[in-house]
């Protein structure tokens, strides 16, 4: 099972919980004092002085391990993986398409799974590990075998959930690294593609696996 | 002999970027300096607002501007205003504040005080024809179409109250036109539908919201947008921006999915500029999914009714068509009156009538989506071949063959003409493919509480266009660069369409660098990248703009060599003499002699029927090498028609109301296949939006309070990949276009149409239950199983 905290996808029963569900999201907003509104997920990558009125909070420096890197960053309380990673790290690979984890442009890995780094908090992965579109390429920059597939297969159109699908791909085969048919459909159900491109996604990893 | 290019494979150069992350979308552009714009949105349907007091906001520390009507320059009723104080709609920009974070500026609109005077509105069209029913401009309810102004139309309370609720009122009709004698007809029908129906509104949801980042540096006006078109957005841009057309940068390498709502320069587009101007920042306007569906545009609803006449053959003898549409607060699209004209392709009636009336309503802009117009009534009028196949007892596939238009059609009232059809082709090939006499022997196959349904579907869409500029600069280092004025909304059409100047050089792919995506790169004139038209149009323009480089090759060949520039050839990135190769010419010597002989040939001069676009790029390429450039001034004659077919076979629970799409086909006619992989996603991301149509894809207004409820992915939801199947079947009839050096002809749109007509074939199939509407959601299925009342009038819109 993929884990990632799409409301209508979350299982009270299921024993396999995320430790970044959508509940410890908003606790995580609440606890940083302010509130799990439309300004907590707003950008502003102004360095030290984003604190205009009462809308931006202190920023604090803080670790986080990006890619196989630990790059410290000054971080709000309130502030989302997705705009740390966009804003302040340059890495705008990790698409926003709603912001509100229902489309999965935005997922990156975190300690191996797919997660919407849009609806995570920068300051709850400071001790794990994140891996993003731009970090699953090979140490000399070859792509991986997911993104290679891509390309021979034509699977992306506008390209603006790309992204957010090779990330899962690569993550389905690092677990499984041979996926039926069925097995990637399921894999990238969290990455709407407006264009319809799912069959070409599908192709490509399914030719990727024998390759990864 | 040179390279074949022309149907076969390529990777087109932009895709390894997608897969990396590297390509960089509007809002994914930093520059120095750069700070934050926000809207304040109309938060109601229609209202007067008084912008009392700005000041608290404008002493919030981190605030660098507010941007009001007063900035920007009008635009009048039925025009879309880039700011305004009168909104007519939900989420209408009135003013937007720009600080240095996007929190600052959020909260500093909070702190603006404004006062709103609710204004009537409307959400109904047949309620604002009604006799004393709101209007939603001041200056009327309806606009758009061909030809219809904006103005005010009331039908009378009898109009109303002869149809009742089963039947469409069919008031005075500011469209209207008929060919052959519709009445008569109709007496001598075997078999007549008569029945209204309704197509939701639905939104585009590209799944990127279409950010702008704006700023202005010597003079010049850059704008950073989301739009799948390039040289399309400047004259529009400069309109708005009140500047020259080569004062604006425009840049757009990559789209995030626009299916016609980023097709040409939206208002938004303006705030970012207007604001930087104010007050010299680089200016981004991050736009939010939810202030997407309201300024993203949507598809224009039907609300209509249908009579269908046909002979005891199952020709289609007789149609009369009454459509009101469902627009936004600005001119309406001509979806109406291009649902009326596909009916005459596809079917060829030898009667018909049209009527139709373009409403405004205070919902969002209403903007052409893929397949505009017919696609809607596609998934109407494709359900009542079945009936009348089923009524006469003709296989359903045969009824279509039986109506389908011939090379020779005429069709409309316009007696327009098509440059090719190859649409019964399509239905006997695709419907081998899918294997339809099978699968029909399984329709109605039950297993518990499931039932097989198989569906047909076609749609069509005029696809291309002409009259446009092609340009290609051969440079010193020997390669072609062909100049692409073509957006990149992520068809890849801007590459397949590219190919054919390489093809006509004799270059080899290797050596091709295509420029695109950036004014600054010297981009021509062409049409916006919408309406599958790209494919047709810009083969044609490249081809010419090939030619004419070709043409300066042997002139220049012929200088240096001797004897007469028709005794040169070109080919292999030569140019040599015919009698005697060895007196040759590479593309790298006759790109520097180019270059010293200037004038035309450098780029320095150029015909002056170019367009002013194509004009302005020329001193950015004149002296860069032999450059080629040309109006296509080919003939064409006619309509060019995409054309397309598709087949579905899906399990439907009869308890839940919900079904399974098991198989989907399609089968087109799109000339002759130029890029065989772009083609196959084509077709197959059509086909998924075309079962979102039938099944989820629909706008949502509360009647009382006309807010909207389908603000987010999850309340309008693009279908998933666990929606469709894993292998959508795809084919083409491949069958070249005359009037396209290349044959080819675009198909994106009506892939779309065919798909959702199929599914709602299919539907009908399975139930036995006419619908009349799209989308039909699983209540809807299950009320018609159980044999109970649905919970909604005919007519009814906004559910």
């Amino acid at each position: 099972m993929q884990k990632k905290f799409s409301s209508d996808r979350y299982d009270p029963l299921s024993t396999e919980r995320d430790a970044l569900s959508r509940r410890t999201f908003i606790k995580g907003v609440i606890a940083a004092g302010t509130v799990a509104g439309a300004a907590g997920l707003m950008t502003g990558c102004s360095g030290g002085d984003s604190s205009g009125g009462g809308a931006g909070s202190v920023e604090r420096l803080v670790t986080i391990n990006v890619n196989g890197k630990d790059r410290p960053v000054d971080v709000m309380p309130n502030e989302t993986l997705a705009h740390t990673l966009r804003n302040k790290l340059g890495l705008t690979g990790t698409k926003l398409g709603c912001d509100r984890a229902s489309c999965g442009a935005c997922t990156v890995m975190i300690d191996g799974v797919t997660t919407y780094s849009c609806s995570t908090l920068t300051h709850m992965v400071r001790n794990k590990k994140i891996v993003t579109v731009e970090g699953v390429v090979g140490p000399n920059g070859e792509l991986h075998p997911v993104q290679q597939a891509m390309i021979e297969e034509l699977a992306p159109q506008c390209g603006y959930c790309t992204p957010g699908q090779v990330v899962s791909g690569v993550a389905l085969l690092q677990r499984n690294p041979n996926p039926t048919r069925d097995e990637v459909r399921h894999a990238l159900s969290g990455n709407l593609c407006r264009c319809g491109a799912y069959n070409n996604y599908i192709n490509a990893i399914v030719k990727a696996a024998g390759r990864a | 002999m040179a390279e074949k290019l022309l149907g076969n494979n390529f990777t087109p150069p932009d895709v390894r970027a997608k897969v990396t992350g590297a390509s960089k979308y509007s809002e994914d552009v930093r520059v120095d300096g750069m700070c934050y714009v926000k809207m304040l949105g109309n938060p109601m349907p229609s209202s007067n607002v008084t912008i009392v007091d700005t000041s608290e906001a404008l002493a919030m520390k981190g605030v660098l501007g507010i941007l009001t009507e007063n900035d920007v320059p009008p635009s009048p009723p039925p025009g879309y205003p880039i700011l305004t104080n009168k909104p007519r709609q939900l989420g209408q920009p009135i003013l937007a504040v720009a600080a240095e974070t996007e929190a600052i500026a959020a909260e500093a609109l909070e702190k603006i005080k404004v006062n709103y005077e609710a204004q009537p509105f409307s959400l109904d069209p047949l309620q604002s024809l009604y006799p004393g029913g709101p209007n939603a401009l001041d200056e009327g309810n309806i606009s758009g179409g061909r030809s219809i102004p904006l103005g005010v139309l009331k039908w009378t309370a009898r109009d109303f109250a002869e149809a009742g609720e089963t039947r469409l009122p069919m008031g005075e009709a500011p469209e209207e036109w008929s060919v052959g004698d519709v009445e008569a007809a109709f007496k001598d029908a075997a078999f007549i539908i008569d029945e209204p129906f309704v197509v939701a509104s639905s939104s585009h949801q590209a799944l990127e919201p279409r950010s702008t980042l704006s700023y202005w540096e010597n003079g010049k006006c850059f704008v950073y947008g989301s739009s799948q078109s390039q040289s399309w957005m400047m004259p529009g841009l400069a309109a708005m921006l009140q500047i020259p057309v080569e004062d604006v940068v425009y840049i757009a390498e990559f789209c995030g999915g626009g299916f016609g709502a980023k097709a040409s320069p939206y208002p938004t587009m303006a705030i970012p500029a207007y604001m930087s101007k104010k007050i010299g920042r680089p200016c981004m306007l991050r736009i939010t999914r939810a202030e997407e569906y309201h300024i993203g545009g949507s598809r224009p609803g039907f609300q209509g009714q249908l009579k269908v006449g046909f002979d005891n053959k199952g020709k289609v003898t007789a149609i009369d068509c009454y459509i009101v549409q469902s627009g936004g607060p600005s001119n309406g699209s001509g979806d109406y009156t291009a649902a009326a004209e596909a009916l005459a392709l596809v079917y060829t009636p030898t009667n018909m009538r049209f009527r139709g009336v373009p409403v405004v309503t205070n919902k969002p802009m209403h903007i052409s989506q893929r397949g505009p117009g017919q696609n809607q009534i596609a998934c109407i009028m494709e359900p009542f071949m079945d009936r009348a196949a089923k009524q006469l007892g003709i296989d359903r596939i045969m009824i279509r063959e039986i109506n389908a238009p011939d090379h020779d059609v005429v069709f409309s009232d316009r007696e327009s003409t098509v440059t090719s059809s190859y649409i019964r082709d399509a239905l006997i090939m695709g419907s081998d493919k899918f294997k339809w006499k099978e699968k029909i022997a399984l329709s109605g196959k039950r297993n518990g509480n499931k039932v097989i349904g198989i569906g047909v579907g076609q749609a069509y869409h005029s696809a291309g266009s002409n009259g446009f500029d092609g340009l290609v600069t051969i440079r010193p280092d020997g390669k072609l660069h062909i100049h692409s004025g073509v957006g990149n909304l992520g068809t890849y059409s801007y590459a397949s369409a590219s190919r054919i100047a390489a093809e006509t050089l004799g270059c080899s792919w290797e050596n091709t660098v295509i420029e695109h995506g950036d004014s600054r790169r010297g981009l021509p004139w062409v049409l916006a990248q919408f309406g599958s038209n790209t494919t047709f149009t810009t083969t044609r323009t490249n081809f010419a703009a090939a030619n004419d480089a070709k043409q300066k090759l042997k002139e220049i060949a012929a200088m240096d060599l001797g004897g007469a520039a028709d005794d040169y050839e070109v080919d292999n990135e030569t140019v040599f003499l015919k009698s005697d190769p060895s007196k040759v010419m590479t593309f790298a010597q006759a790109a520097t002699r180019a270059i010293e002989l200037g004038g035309k040939y450098d780029g320095h001069e150029f015909p002056d029927e170019l367009n002013a676009v194509t004009k302005a790029a020329m001193p950015l390429v004149a002296g860069l090498g032999l450059c080629g450039v040309a109006k296509d001034n080919m003939p064409k004659k006619g309509t060019v028609p995409a054309l397309a077919t598709g087949y579905a076979m899906i399990e439907l629970d009869t308890e839940t109301g919900k079904y399974e799409i098991l198989e989907y086909t399609a089968f087109v006619d799109c000339g002759s296949v130029i890029h065989p992989q772009s083609l196959e996603q084509q077709v197959r991301g059509g086909g998924v939006m075309g079962m979102g149509m039938a099944s989820t894809d629909r706008m949502v207004y509360d009647p009382q309070n006309g807010l909207c409820a389908t603000v987010d992915l999850y309340h309008t939801k693009p279908l998933t990949i666990l929606d469709i199947p894993s292998n959508l079947e795809v084919g083409a009839v491949n069958k070249p276009d005359p009037q396209s050096p290349a044959g080819v002809k675009g198909v994106g749109e009506p892939v779309m149409g065919c798909a959702a007509a199929a599914i709602l074939s299919a539907i009908q199939d399975a139930t036995g239950h006419s619908f009349n509407r799209t989308p039909v959601d699983p209540d809807m299925i299950v009320n018609a199983m159980a044999g109970r009342p649905q919970s909604f009038k005919p007519l009814q819109v906004n559910i």
